[in-house]
């Protein structure tokens, strides 16, 4: 972030160029009047009424009589309401081999299927492979290899988004008195056959060496460096 | 039956880079305890400590009481920036490390990773 200072400050409240040398530094003077770039028609905002005394113009939409008396309070910043969407590294592209970071599954190499709208990753073992399931997983816990899988011909439904994967929210709110479910997780056959549908295609694309290395969990070894390292 | 060499790198990788606490920020007569001096493994010089700014350092202890089956506790804390031309560091944990850590290893996560 090295740019250059048009007009620096030499001493304290003291700038280099004076006003008229900053005028032609600044290049303004250059600059041609440019009309508005759509060039739309303005509306009429009056409107011509007869009084008695004559002709008036007169505002099309006649100013309301009534404004709040208290201030209108502004909704706040809520995090929930997110309109950009998070922007993900370069390296995590669809197809592309990942090694996870943390979690049960620290140091296995997985696909990612796409990036889901809240900025979460969906990757896939497959589950046949190295059984990492279908799963979202965080972009900063996980690194991306420079390894990309084509998966032009496999096909992602759209059904799996953040919807699908959210965690029922009334699987820790159980009221006292009542039994809270074991904790047992039972599989839905919907993600069974997901699963299966996602992974159908995968395989077709996954060679055998890709395999090995899909099998294989990263690990640091006594030399390794991750600093030196090329993923 | 040949003593079979389990895998251990399988079942449990090492996704961390050794670091050894050398001590405090400090100059001759003062020091700033909010500032903990990592030493990485492998890392000599600053250009080389690029990567694992922002990184999650943990340091990791037994108790003596078990809780929840558990002897290990953790202060987790971030690598903020480096220290000097060797590749040392300055870290924040979120408690102010005891000076009895000084010359033992804590963990240089891989998360949050910008690769």
């Amino acid at each position: 972030m090295s740019q250059r200072v048009r007009n620096p400050f030499i001493a304290k409240g003291v700038r280099r160029f004076g006003r008229s040398k900053a005028y032609s530094r600044s290049g303004k003077w250059a600059v041609k009047t440019k009309g508005p770039l759509d060039a739309a028609p303005a509306e009429e905002t009056t409107v011509d009424k007869t009084f008695q005394g004559g002709v008036r113009k007169v505002p099309k939409q006649k100013q309301s009589r009534y404004y709040a008396a208290e201030d209108v309070s502004t909704p706040l910043y809520s995090r929930k309401k997110n309109t950009n969407p998070q922007k993900v590294r370069e390296s995590l592209v669809p197809g592309a081999i990942l090694i996870l970071l943390s979690g049960k599954f620290r140091g296995k190499r997985v696909v990612l299927l796409k990036v889901l709208d809240s900025g979460l990753l969906l990757i896939s073992g497959p589950y046949a492979v190295n059984g990492v399931p279908l799963r979202r997983v965080n972009a900063a816990y996980v690194i991306g290899t420079s390894t990309v899988l084509d998966l032009e011909n496999v096909n992602i439904p759209d059904h799996l988004n953040d919807e699908y994967f959210k965690r029922p929210a009334s699987a820790n709110s159980a009221e006292f008195g009542e039994e809270a479910d074991a904790g047992k997780n039972t599989i839905s056959q919907e993600r069974k056959d997901d699963q299966k549908a996602v992974d159908s295609g995968l395989l077709q694309v996954i060679t055998p060496p890709v395999k090995a290395y899909l099998n294989a969990r990263f690990s640091l070894s006594k030399r390794d460096y991750p600093h030196q390292m090329k993923f | 039956m040949p003593h079979q060499k389990k895998n251990v790198q399988a079942t449990k990788p090492r996704l961390f880079v050794k670091a050894k606490i050398t001590g405090y920020r400090r100059s001759k007569v003062k020091q700033y305890p909010q500032w903990t001096l990592l030493k990485l493994e492998g890392v000599n010089s600053k250009e080389e400590t690029d990567f694992y700014l922002g990184k999650k350092v943990a340091f990791i202890y037994n108790a003596t009481k078990r809780k929840e089956g558990n002897r290990t506790k953790v202060v987790w804390g971030k690598i903020a920036r480096p220290h000097g031309n060797s590749g040392a560091v300055r870290a924040r944990f979120q408690r102010n490390l005891p000076p009895k850590t000084f010359g033992a290893t804590a963990r240089v996560m891989l998360y949050p990773s910008r690769v």
